[in-house]
């Protein structure tokens, strides 16, 4: 980043704070004006909160077929013999 | 039961996302024994819960072993949950118990507990470029998928394994504190770190026609 201020450096420490919208009031404005002024800054969070967003929307693989008659097999014969404890 | 396999206690609602209507009634049917109606709660939550356990784990054979064991006792375990969190948010705790075990058992040097909270200063990216507003269109779903795996993959297992919680499974901090016998802080840095990694790995992929070089970098 080409800027080092302490405003750039607050903005690194609360990074995971800001974008969950965990921070109190005044650092939140704080740090919204930075972003306003710096556009490295921006850029870093723009992408850090899309890069969740990608994680967060994919949807899981269904599972392969034959792992899926494995593990509805054993769980058939496993749990066919008991009641829950 | 081997007395380091916890299988955690009902606890307070965890996840935002709401349950299905029905899960309530699968869920008390499964606690009366009836197989049926646990089967489809293991339809619906078997492809997270591998997700999660082959994302923690990296290891197909451990994945489908933890798959099957957060299965079992969920089931053997039922009487312990009392619905004060959603059913899949108690699963994701037997199955992170089980991952993280498996994990160990693999790598007994990687998944350190120690409260070293890491300073920021070389985390500082060198370089940022911004991404367009939808950089993902560049991709087919599979090859997106495969972009995803493989970020994930080469993250150490300390900082994937906090941001499956936190991130994919959206387990607030005090819980996946708890779940992985870490602080608060530590927790929230190794996220900042994850968070950082992922998004430096997923950059040569994403990166727009726009990139700045930054003067010293």
């Amino acid at each position: 980043m080409s800027c080092q201020g302490a405003d750039c450096r607050t903005l690194l420490r609360e990074l995971c704070d800001f974008l969950d919208g965990a921070l109190d009031p005044e650092t939140a404005q704080r740090i919204e004006a930075h972003l306003r002024q710096c556009d490295d800054c921006r850029a870093l969070v723009d992408t850090t909160r899309k890069t969740i967003e990608f994680f967060c929307r994919t949807e899981p693989v269904p599972l392969p077929e034959d792992l899926r008659r494995r593990l509805h097999d054993l769980l058939a014969s496993r749990l066919g013999r008991k009641e829950p404890s | 039961m081997k007395s380091d396999q916890r299988v955690p206690q009902d606890g307070p609602a965890t996840t935002p996302a709401a349950a299905p209507d029905d899960e309530a009634v699968l869920v008390a049917a499964a606690r009366q024994g009836n197989l049926e109606a646990f089967e489809e709660l293991v339809r619906r939550y078997e492809s997270r819960i591998f997700r999660l356990a082959y994302n923690i784990t990296q290891n197909r054979e451990d994945a489908e072993d933890v798959t099957q064991e957060a299965f079992l006792k969920g089931f053997e375990h039922l009487p312990e949950f009392h619905g004060d969190s959603r059913f899949y948010t108690w699963l994701v705790r037997i199955a992170v118990n089980e991952a993280l075990m498996k994990l160990r058992r693999r790598r007994p040097n990687e998944l350190p507990l120690d409260e070293m909270i890491e300073t920021e200063d070389d985390l500082i990216p060198r370089e940022i470029v911004d991404w367009g507003p939808t950089p993902d269109q560049r991709y087919e779903q599979a090859e997106l998928q495969r972009i995803l795996a493989d970020a994930i993959a080469r993250l150490e297992p300390p900082y994937r394994v906090v941001f499956q919680l936190r991130d994919i499974e959206e387990l607030p901090t005090e819980e996946t504190a708890r779940l992985l016998g870490l602080s608060v802080p530590a927790v929230k840095s190794r996220l900042l770190r994850a968070r950082l990694k992922l998004r430096d790995l997923l950059d040569r992929h994403f990166r727009g026609s726009d990139r700045r070089e930054l003067p010293g970098s």
